[in-house]
C-alpha cells in the first residue's frame, strides 16, 4: 500500500507545494486537503507547511488552530494519526496544545533564511526512523518567530521523555531553548520541527539531500502500518 | 523636512478638493465656468488646465481633476521621457520572442515550450525614503501585482537598493527598515528573492533608490491585457477596501522634489508631503491565488492592477484600451470604503494596496464572485463596460465624470524638456585615475585587495540577503550570491529562467551614454555566466529633475546608451520604469539606470555557479586585451576606496565582445566544460577570484605577469573568470578561438587561500573574515 499523506492548505500556507514535492519524491502520494473543510480524506498522516497562515496576525499559528479542518485533525493526531509540522506548521500545533510550549521572536530580532546543521535526537518517530540517532542533516530554516520557549519543567520533561526530536548543530541560530530544533509527543507520532526539510530533497534547489529521510520514514512506516 | 508618522487613524494631505456631502457635478461645472480650482496644487500647469477645460468644453469637475492630474503626473504619463523612450520601440532589434511590449504592464516574453515569462523593475524610492519598512514593502506588492495583472503566476522577487553612505546615521535608519519591509512583504508572499544588487553612495543620502523587480510565468494561452471589452460587461473592484491612503501620492511624488515649494501656505506644503501606503501581504496572497484560480476557470475578460493613481488609472486605462468606442460607466459610491467619509476624487486617487479590477460577463458573475468568496476576497461591481466612448462615473446618481478615456489614459502632454550637458562635465572626464597613487608592493596589493572586500559596496551581503526567502516554491536553483538568479520554471524539462540586474551611478556621472551601456552589459554577462542565454531587457532609469538641463542631458543620454546598446546585443526593451526627482535640493543623485537582463536556460541542471568549488581546475580570464594596456580605472571601486576619487572615464564599451563572451559562456555551459564563471564588474579581477574562493570553499594560486595591480583591480568590461572543468581545457580553447574571445590560463584551484604568486597569499578564512564582518558590524550582528 502506497502511503497517502495529506497536506493541509490554509490561506497564507506558502510551502504547501514544496512539501507534497517530497512526499511524492518519498515515494508517497500527496493529498491536498483545504483549510475550511472538516474532511482529511481518509490520509495516512497529515503535514501541516510552513507559510504565514492568516497573515500570522495575532499571533503566528493562533488563527490557523481554529480552521475547520482542525476540528478533524485534533482528535485524530490524538488518537494517533502522524502529524508533521512545519516551521508555520510547527507554530499550529503548539497554539493547538498538541505540542507543548511555544515559538518566539528570533533574539536578534530579525527574520533568519540560511541553511542550518540539525542533529536528529529521536530517531524513533515515524518521521525520523531513516535516521540514525545523532545523525546530522544540513536543512534550511527560514523563520522570524523560530526560537522555541517552554517552561524549566516542560524542557526537562521534553529531555526525559525523549521528545527532543532535533537540536540545532554548529550554534544556536534564533536563542531556542536548549537549542532545540523539533520535539514530539511522546509516542513520536506528533512532531514538530522549524527548519524545512522540504527544502532540502534535492542539491539541484537546496542544500542537499538530508531532509528527504523525514519523509520516506513515514512513507515507509505508513506503507508497513 | 517633515517626516510623515505612521498610525492607523493617520488622515493623509492634502484636504479633499471638495466635501463628499455637496460633490462637484458635471452640471455644476458647467454652470460655474469661473470656479477657481486648486490644479496647481494636485501638480498641474495652468497649461496643462487650460488643456483639460479645451478636452471637456468646460472646466473639469473636481473628481475629474483629480484623474487628471493624477493621469498626467510624470509618474503615470512619462510627460518629460516619453519622447525620449520611444527609440526603445523604434530601435528594437528585430525579434521573435515579445509577446507584449512597452505599454502594457509588463512585458512577455516566449520562453519556448509553451512558456512565458513577464518581468519589471520599477522604483519606490521617495516611499521608502519616508517611511523604508512600508515604503519597500509597498513596492514589492505593486511590481508584484503589475506581473499578476498580465495573467501570470509571480515565482520570484529581486531588489536593487543604494543608500548613502554606509556608516551613516540615516543609513541605519534607512537601510534596515527597506530590507525589513522587503522581508516581510516578499516573505509572506511567498516569492524567493533570488538576488539584487546593494551599493552606497553620499549622492544617495537622503534619496535611497529602492528599485523592486518581479518574475511571472505563464503559458501563451493566458496572457490578459488591461482592456475592457463587451459592452454590458460587468466592472469588479477586488481585494481591500479603499481608503484614504497615499491620496494624491501619484502626482506629488513624481512632480516635486521634497521640502521645496512651500510658497502657498498649509495646503500647498501639504500636498507636497508623500504620504506612504501600508501593504498587506496576507491579502496580497489571497488576491494572487483568487486571480490565478479566476484566470483558471476562464472569467476574465479584462485586468488591471491598482498601483499609482489607483481607481483612477484602473478605470481610464481599461477603457482606453478596449478601443475608442468603448465606454464605462462607474458608480463611484458603491467603491468598498474602509473610511467612509471619502469622497469621489478621494476615491479615485487613493492609492489603497492590494486591489485589482477586472471586465467580468454577466453570466460569469456568479462563479467569479464565489471564486472570491473562497479566497475571502472582497468584490464589487462597480459598474459596466458601455459603447459610448465615455467614461462616466456617478456620485448617488449624480454624474460626476465624463471624460473621453484616452485623453487622461494615453494623451497627456508631451515635454521636450532642455537638455545641456553640464559645464563641469569635462573637468570631470579630464581628471583621470592614471594620476593616483598605486600599490605596487605585495603587501600593498594585498591590503588594496582586504579593503576592496571589506568595503560595503563589495563586503558580503548576507546580513541583507539572509532576511530573505530563497528557498520557498522549491525551484530556485540559483540566487545570491550568485551573478544572477535561475528559476526552474519546469521541473520536467529543466527549463528555466535567469535574471540579472545591474547599474552604476558613478560610471554613468563620467558617462551617462558608456555607463548605461556598461550596465547592460553587466547584466547580459551575468546571465550568460550562469549559461542563460540573454533575451530582453527591462530598466528603471533613476534621475534627478527632469527640469535642469544637467540632468536631463544625462537622462537623454542614458536612453539613448541603452537603446543603442540593446540594438547591438539583439536584446528587446520589453519595458520599464522612470523615476526623476530624485535630488535633495540642487543635487541630483548619481545618474543610475538599473537595467534587468533576463534570459532563457535550457536545462537548469547545466547552470554555472561562481564558487570554485573543486580543486585543480584550470583558472581562465575571459576576454580583455591579452598584452594588457593601461588599466580602466575611471569611476573603479579601487579609485573610490582607495582615494575618494572619482574621475575621468568609464571602461570602453565593447558590445561585440559582450556578445562573443556570452556565446563562450552559454556554450561551454551546455557541453559542461566549466566548473565555475564570474563575471568582472566593480573591483575586478580581484575582487572576482576572492568572491568564486569563498562561494565554493576552494583557494586558487594565480600568476599575473607584468603589471599586477592593473591585472588585479582595473575594472575593463567584457571579461569573466572561469575554471575550466578537468579534462575540458582543448575544448574550451578551441570554442573561445571559434568565438574570438581571448582566453589567458592564470593558474589553477585549490590550495589554502587566494596566491597571487610573487605578489601575495591571503588565507580564505582571513577572506572571508573581512568580506562577512563589514555589513553586521555597521547595521549589527
Amino acid at each position: 500500500m502506497t502511503a497517502r499523506v495529506g497536506v493541509v492548505t490554509f490561506p497564507g500556507s506558502l510551502d504547501d507545494t514544496d512539501a507534497a514535492r517530497a512526499v511524492r519524491r518519498a515515494g508517497g502520494i500527496a493529498v491536498p486537503l483545504w483549510h475550511g473543510e472538516r474532511d482529511l480524506r481518509g490520509v495516512d498522516a497529515v503535514i501541516l507547511p510552513g507559510g504565514f497562515s492568516y497573515g500570522d496576525y495575532l499571533r503566528c499559528g493562533a488563527i490557523a488552530r481554529f480552521a475547520p479542518v482542525m476540528a478533524e485533525l485534533v482528535p485524530a493526531a490524538r488518537a494517533g494519526l502522524p502529524v508533521l509540522g512545519i516551521c508555520n506548521g510547527f507554530q499550529i500545533l503548539c497554539e493547538a496544545h498538541l505540542l507543548p510550549g511555544a515559538l518566539t521572536r528570533n533574539d536578534r530580532l530579525r527574520f533568519i533564511s540560511r541553511e542550518v546543521l540539525v542533529r536528529v535526537e529521536n530517531a524513533a518517530t515515524p518521521w525520523t526512523s531513516d535516521y540514525q540517532p545523532g545523525q546530522e542533516a544540513t536543512l534550511v530554516l527560514k523563520s522570524g518567530e523560530g526560537a522555541y520557549v517552554a517552561d524549566a519543567a516542560t524542557l526537562a520533561g521534553l529531555q526525559q521523555r525523549g521528545q527532543v526530536l532535533a537540536r540545532y548543530g554548529g550554534g544556536n541560530p534564533n536563542g531556542s531553548a536548549g537549542g532545540i530544533a523539533g520535539i514530539c509527543s511522546e509516542d513520536g507520532a506528533i512532531a514538530g520541527l522549524m527548519p524545512h526539510p522540504e527544502h532540502a530533497i534535492d542539491p539541484l534547489t537546496g542544500p542537499g539531500r538530508d531532509g528527504l529521510a523525514f519523509f520516506t520514514s513515514a512513507v515507509r512506516a505508513l506503507a508497513a502500518a | 523636512m517633515t517626516v510623515q508618522s505612521r498610525g492607523d487613524d493617520r488622515r493623509i494631505l492634502p484636504a479633499p478638493p471638495v466635501s463628499p456631502a455637496a460633490p462637484d457635478t458635471v452640471a455644476r461645472a458647467a454652470a460655474t465656468p469661473d470656479r477657481l480650482q486648486p490644479h496647481a496644487e494636485l501638480g498641474l500647469t495652468g497649461e496643462e488646465y487650460a488643456a483639460i477645460t479645451e478636452v471637456l468644453g468646460r472646466r473639469p469637475t473636481d473628481a475629474e481633476l483629480a484623474i487628471y492630474s493624477v493621469m498626467w503626473s510624470e509618474h503615470c504619463s512619462y510627460k518629460s521621457s516619453r519622447a525620449h523612450l520611444r527609440q526603445f520601440a523604434d530601435k528594437a532589434p528585430p525579434t521573435t520572442v515579445l509577446l507584449a511590449g512597452i505599454g502594457q504592464n509588463a512585458g512577455v516574453v516566449d520562453i519556448g515550450q509553451g512558456y512565458a515569462v513577464t518581468f519589471k523593475l520599477e522604483s519606490h524610492n521617495h516611499p521608502s525614503y519616508v517611511e523604508p519598512f512600508q515604503g519597500a514593502a509597498t513596492g514589492v506588492g505593486g511590481i508584484v501585482r503589475d506581473i499578476l495583472a498580465m495573467g501570470a503566476r509571480p515565482v520570484a522577487v529581486m531588489d536593487a537598493l543604494r543608500f548613502g553612505p554606509a556608516d551613516a546615521p540615516d543609513t541605519r535608519r534607512v537601510l534596515p527598515g527597506v530590507v525589513g519591509g522587503i522581508s516581510f512583504y516578499g516573505n509572506c508572499l511567498g516569492l524567493p528573492n533570488i538576488g539584487g544588487e546593494l551599493a552606497f553612495d553620499p549622492c544617495y543620502a537622503g534619496n535611497p533608490l529602492v528599485n523592486a523587480l518581479c518574475l511571472g510565468v505563464l503559458r501563451h494561452e493566458d496572457l490578459k491585457l488591461a482592456a475592457a471589452t463587451g459592452p454590458g460587461n460587468h466592472v469588479v473592484l477586488f481585494g481591500s477596501r479603499t481608503g484614504p491612503d497615499g491620496i494624491g501620492g501619484a502626482s506629488v511624488l513624481a512632480s516635486a522634489s521634497f521640502g521645496e515649494g512651500g510658497t502657498g501656505g498649509r495646503s500647498r506644503e501639504g500636498a507636497k508631503r508623500p504620504s506612504v501606503q501600508v501593504g498587506d501581504p496576507f491579502m496580497e496572497k489571497r488576491l494572487v491565488e483568487c486571480c490565478l484560480e479566476l484566470y483558471s476557470a476562464g472569467l476574465v475578460l479584462g485586468i488591471q492592477d491598482l498601483g499609482a493613481a489607483g481607481v483612477a488609472c484602473a478605470t481610464t486605462e481599461l477603457t482606453a484600451g478596449g478601443g475608442p468606442e468603448i465606454g464605462m460607466r462607474v458608480r463611484l459610491d458603491t467603491v468598498p470604503l474602509r473610511d467612509a467619509s471619502l469622497g469621489p476624487a478621494e476615491i479615485l486617487m487613493s492609492e489603497s494596496q492590494e486591489r485589482m479590477m477586472a471586465v467580468v460577463a454577466p453570466a460569469g458573475l456568479e462563479r467569479f464572485l464565489a471564486i472570491c468568496a473562497k479566497w475571502d476576497v472582497p468584490a464589487t461591481v462597480i459598474g459596466e463596460v458601455t459603447g459610448t466612448g465615455r467614461l462616466e462615473m456617478t456620485w448617488h446618481g449624480e454624474p460626476v465624470v465624463d471624460i473621453p478615456p484616452a485623453s487622461a489614459a494615453t494623451e497627456a502632454p508631451v515635454y521636450q524638456r532642455p537638455a545641456a550637458r553640464p559645464a563641469a562635465q569635462a573637468a570631470l572626464q579630464a581628471d583621470d585615475p592614471a594620476r593616483l597613487a598605486r600599490p605596487r608592493s605585495g603587501p600593498d596589493l594585498r591590503a588594496a585587495l582586504l579593503a576592496l572586500l571589506g568595503a560595503p559596496d563589495a563586503a558580503d551581503k548576507s546580513w541583507v540577503t539572509e532576511q530573505y526567502d530563497r528557498y520557498v516554491r522549491g525551484d530556485t536553483v540559483l540566487a545570491m550570491p550568485q551573478d544572477a538568479g535561475l528559476i526552474r520554471v519546469d521541473e520536467q524539462t529543466s527549463l528555466g529562467v535567469a535574471l540579472a540586474v545591474d547599474g552604476n551611478g558613478r560610471y554613468c556621472l563620467l558617462d551617462p551614454y558608456a555607463g548605461t551601456q556598461l550596465a547592460l552589459a553587466e547584466a547580459y554577462r551575468n546571465v550568460a555566466a550562469t549559461g542563460a542565454r540573454p533575451l530582453a531587457v527591462t530598466n528603471c532609469l533613476n534621475f534627478g529633475a527632469p527640469t535642469d538641463p544637467a540632468v536631463m542631458w544625462q537622462f537623454t543620454e542614458a536612453v539613448r546608451g541603452l537603446a543603442d546598446a540593446c540594438l547591438a546585443l539583439g536584446v528587446p526593451v520589453t519595458g520599464g520604469n522612470v523615476s526623476f526627482y530624485n535630488q535633495t535640493g540642487d543635487a541630483a543623485i548619481h545618474p543610475t539606470p538599473v537595467v534587468g537582463v533576463l534570459g532563457v536556460h535550457d536545462d537548469v541542471r547545466q547552470r554555472l555557479s561562481i564558487g570554485f568549488g573543486r580543486p585543480d581546475c584550470p583558472v581562465v580570464l575571459l576576454g580583455g586585451s591579452p598584452g594588457g594596456g593601461e588599466p580602466e580605472l575611471g569611476g573603479s571601486l579601487w579609485a573610490r576606496v582607495a582615494h575618494g576619487h572619482l574621475g575621468g572615464r568609464p571602461p570602453a564599451v565593447d558590445l561585440d565582445a559582450e556578445r562573443a563572451l556570452g556565446s563562450v559562456l552559454v556554450a561551454a555551459a551546455a557541453a559542461g566544460l566549466l566548473a565555475a564563471a564570474h563575471d568582472l564588474s566593480d573591483g575586478g579581477l580581484a575582487v572576482a577570484l576572492a568572491e568564486s574562493c569563498l562561494a565554493g570553499g576552494q583557494g586558487c594560486t594565480v600568476t599575473l605577469p607584468g603589471d599586477a595591480f592593473g591585472h588585479l583591480f582595473g575594472e575593463s568590461a567584457a571579461r569573466a573568470v572561469v575554471a575550466v572543468a578537468p579534462g575540458a581545457g582543448e575544448r574550451f580553447a578551441s570554442l573561445c578561438r571559434e568565438h574570438g574571445v581571448p582566453a589567458a590560463v592564470l593558474g589553477r584551484t585549490g590550495g589554502p587561500g587566494l596566491e597571487v604568486e610573487g605578489c601575495f597569499a591571503i588565507p580564505l578564512a582571513e577572506l572571508a573574515g573581512v568580506h562577512r564582518s563589514a555589513l553586521p558590524a555597521l547595521f549589527g550582528a
